[in-house]
């Protein structure tokens, strides 16, 4: 190549490159597999659909993992302008004042026009304050969901078409299954998101004291009421007659379901991906079962999943940006393509009617059936959600105990009354930590 | 005439030395350093609020039962460690130095699982013996043993024992058969003509040479179920179910990096330095004295 060839390219490459450097706005995030590919897709879109700003979205590991490094990067002084934050970390991120900006702020600042009540009550509700201001971006919800493999219930003799309501019902339908032959009865995700969280809300009794949590950090656990104990004696004692397998703290019960392994399920509605991959039997996503004499129940299911939390200390142009791929983010196209590809729920209303009437429902309707589900009712104090001070040691806490019951160490009544009591010490900690 | 070699110059060897105080100092005496002084505050995750608290973490690390209990998962679990892994690893050595063909081969498959990582090493035990599709599990159930480690917690600790042993034992193994091939074979053979079976000549002559050796693989491998344990930890139990395999200083991790309680964390490493100093001293002043060298 000789200097003259090399000087056209480079002239060449003057002109195509813009004008003005594009702001390049750092988001962090934990999303594997499938959900990756369509943070991957939002983040083109956006950047197609303007010239100014540039999202970068980074995988950061697990959602633990990418909490610690946000805060070991807020540390050192250079914080992403997003960061993913798994549900149960809403507490610590609130009490950051320093190092967030409300979603709201961001969103006024930039004078883009936002909405609340275009979103669904149940997830705003979880990321707001007291007054109602949203504090991040609910980005990626999901809630807890109850599986039935028809086939196992078929061959137990067990109409397929009618999963248990109640738990009452329920514990008919695993003493069948089980008689039938089968071997793992019941499993479940997430132990203490779906029988204790959702389980509080779905019957509209409190997790916690002040709203759970909601209202300020001076609260206190109260999930040794006598329905909470008797919910968790009725797993140990399904546990000890073989109607109920335990998995572990996380997913790992999903396997055993879509393997085959396990009859039901009660898990994250983010599992329908993988089931529907793998299972090689007919299933149903229905609505989690409620005890029959509580008053009011079902009420509401919560939410998980997490939300998108603006960080502090960038520069003040930036954050225009920010707020201009969370308007983009709400568009119901937009909502509609991450809820259809990943299995969480649409965020706002507008989007879920559109989903409704492209038709997808009616082949997918376990995608629905969340949105029903967490819609059920409008929401009370007790079905908001829950906000506790450093609770993934809590909800740690409380799987351990429950754990305790499930293998026969403890009975129920000293096992809650000691996660209470273990959960207490770590809200007054945070408290202390965030005076 | 003077043998040894003597530096003349003032500075040249602090010179040579100082690379080594340097990184002894920037990483293991600084972040010591800072261990403490966390441990006497408390603090926000973002570091935006930091207070003063004198031993309240302390205090509220020795009120709290489950602390109290993971020393004793911590003691179970580093005991079965060392034990199963120094004995099982003498057996192996003293069979290696035996074999006469192909000693070599031997010798290399048995080192082997050091070079695995301990996380890995949890994995691969983790997946043998998983409740609903372990090789392992499968062969227990079908003689009849119920195993699900992810809610018994004996089996839990049994699972860790084995991960975290496996991986140390061919680090043990490579020490006893250096150890084994010192012994002077005159000795034995004189054993041996005086009417002294194998097993005689192993407890009177070999075993009380290598005491040394066990010696060091002792100190070593408390050590290593007290800290390098962690990744088999991570990759299978988590330090459960309810608290079973919880070991002091996967709390440290849980704590301090799952759950940015730094104080709390650091308070609890402050602690496990003071338990590995403690053991340490205890083995070098007593036990140290019944090794002959």
């Amino acid at each position: 190549m000789n200097l003259r060839t090399i000087g056209a390219v480079l002239a060449l490459s003057a002109l195509l490159a813009p004008a003005h450097a594009q702001t390049e706005i750092q988001w962090w995030h934990s999303m594997t597999g499938a959900n990756n590919t369509g943070v991957n897709e939002l983040a083109a879109r956006f950047n197609a659909s303007q010239k100014e700003y540039k999202i970068v979205p980074v995988f950061k590991g697990s959602y633990p993992e990418s909490m610690t490094a946000a805060i070991a990067a807020f540390r050192a002084g250079s914080p992403p302008h997003i960061l993913q934050v798994f549900e149960v970390g809403t507490a610590t991120m609130m009490a950051a004042k320093g190092a967030i900006v409300p979603v709201a702020k961001v969103m006024a600042d930039a004078k883009e026009p936002f909405d609340p009540k275009a979103y669904l009550p149940t997830v705003t509700g979880y990321y707001s304050d007291s007054k109602g201001n949203l504090l991040s971006y609910p980005f990626n919800s999901s809630t807890v969901v109850f599986y039935v493999n028809k086939d196992a219930f078929k061959k137990a003799g067990l109409d397929p078409e009618k999963a248990p309501k109640t738990w009452k019902e329920f514990v008919a339908a695993a003493e069948k299954l089980k008689a039938a032959g089968q071997q793992c009865v019941y499993t479940t995700g997430w132990p203490a998101w779906m029988h204790i969280e959702n389980f509080s809300a779905w019957h509209n009794v409190p997790i916690g004291t002040k709203q759970n949590g909601m209202g300020g950090f001076d609260t206190e656990f109260r999930v040794n009421s006598p329905l909470h104990v008797r919910h968790v004696a009725m797993l140990g004692d399904m546990a000890k007659g073989g109607l109920f397998t335990y998995s572990g703290r996380r997913n790992e019960a999903e396997a055993r379901f879509a393997s085959g392994e396990c009859a039901m399920l009660t898990s994250s509605t983010g599992a329908q991906g993988t089931i529907g991959r793998t299972a090689k039997f007919a299933w149903s996503v229905n609505f989690i079962p409620y005890h029959d004499d509580v008053k009011g129940a079902p009420q509401n299911s919560v939410i998980g999943g997490a939300s998108l939390w603006v960080m502090a200390k960038k520069p003040a142009a930036d954050y225009r940006g920010v707020a201009k791929f969370f308007s983009f983010l709400s568009q119901p196209d937009i909502q509609m393509y991450w809820h259809t590809s990943t299995g969480y729920v649409p965020i706002t209303l507008a989007a879920y009617e559109m989903t409704k009437k492209s038709g997808f429902y009616d082949k997918n309707p376990g995608h629905e059936l969340a949105v029903k589900q967490l819609t059920n009712k409008a929401p009370t104090d007790n079905s908001r959600g829950l906000r506790f001070g450093n609770y993934v040691q809590g909800r740690e806490v409380i799987e351990e105990e429950m754990e305790a019951v499930f293998s026969g160490k403890k009975d129920a009544k000293s096992a809650m009354n000691d996660a209470v009591r273990r959960g207490n010490d770590i809200l007054r900690k945070f408290e202390a930590a965030n005076k | 005439m003077e043998k040894r070699v003597v530096f003349r110059s003032a500075w040249l060897p602090y010179a040579l030395v100082a690379p080594q105080i340097a990184i002894t100092i920037v990483f293991f005496f600084w972040p010591a350093v800072q261990a403490g002084w966390y441990s006497f505050q408390l603090q926000d995750a973002f570091g935006e609020r930091t207070q003063f608290v004198g031993l309240a973490n302390f205090a509220a690390l020795f009120s709290d039962a489950n602390y109290l209990y993971s020393f004793k998962v911590t003691a179970v679990f580093s005991l079965l460690v060392a034990g199963s892994g120094i004995a099982i690893s003498l057996v192996l050595a003293a069979m290696a130095d035996r074999v006469v063909r192909g000693a070599l081969a031997y010798r290399t498959l048995l080192i082997w699982p050091y070079a695995v990582a301990s996380a890995v090493a949890g994995v691969l035990w983790a997946f043998l013996f998983a409740p609903s599709v372990g090789i392992v599990t499968f062969a227990l159930r079908s003689i009849g043993i119920p195993w699900d480690w992810v809610l018994q917690g004996d089996q839990a600790m049994l699972l860790v024992v084995i991960a975290a042993a496996w991986k140390q034992i061919s680090y043990n193994f490579l020490f006893f058969l250096a150890g084994l091939q010192s012994v002077p074979r005159s000795l034995i053979e004189a054993a041996a003509i005086d009417g002294a079976g194998p097993g005689r000549r192993f407890w009177t002559i070999v075993f009380p040479l290598l005491s040394p050796t066990a010696f060091f693989l002792l100190v070593v491998n408390i050590v290593y179920a007290f800290f390098d344990t962690f990744g088999v930890i991570d990759a299978t139990t988590q330090g459960g179910p309810a608290g079973a395999t919880q070991i002091l200083v996967y709390k440290v991790y849980y704590d301090g990096v799952k759950a940015a309680d730094l104080g709390g964390s650091s308070a609890q490493s402050v602690i496990l330095m003071a338990i590995v100093i403690a053991l340490t001293v205890v083995q070098f002043r007593y036990i140290e004295r019944r090794v002959q060298y």
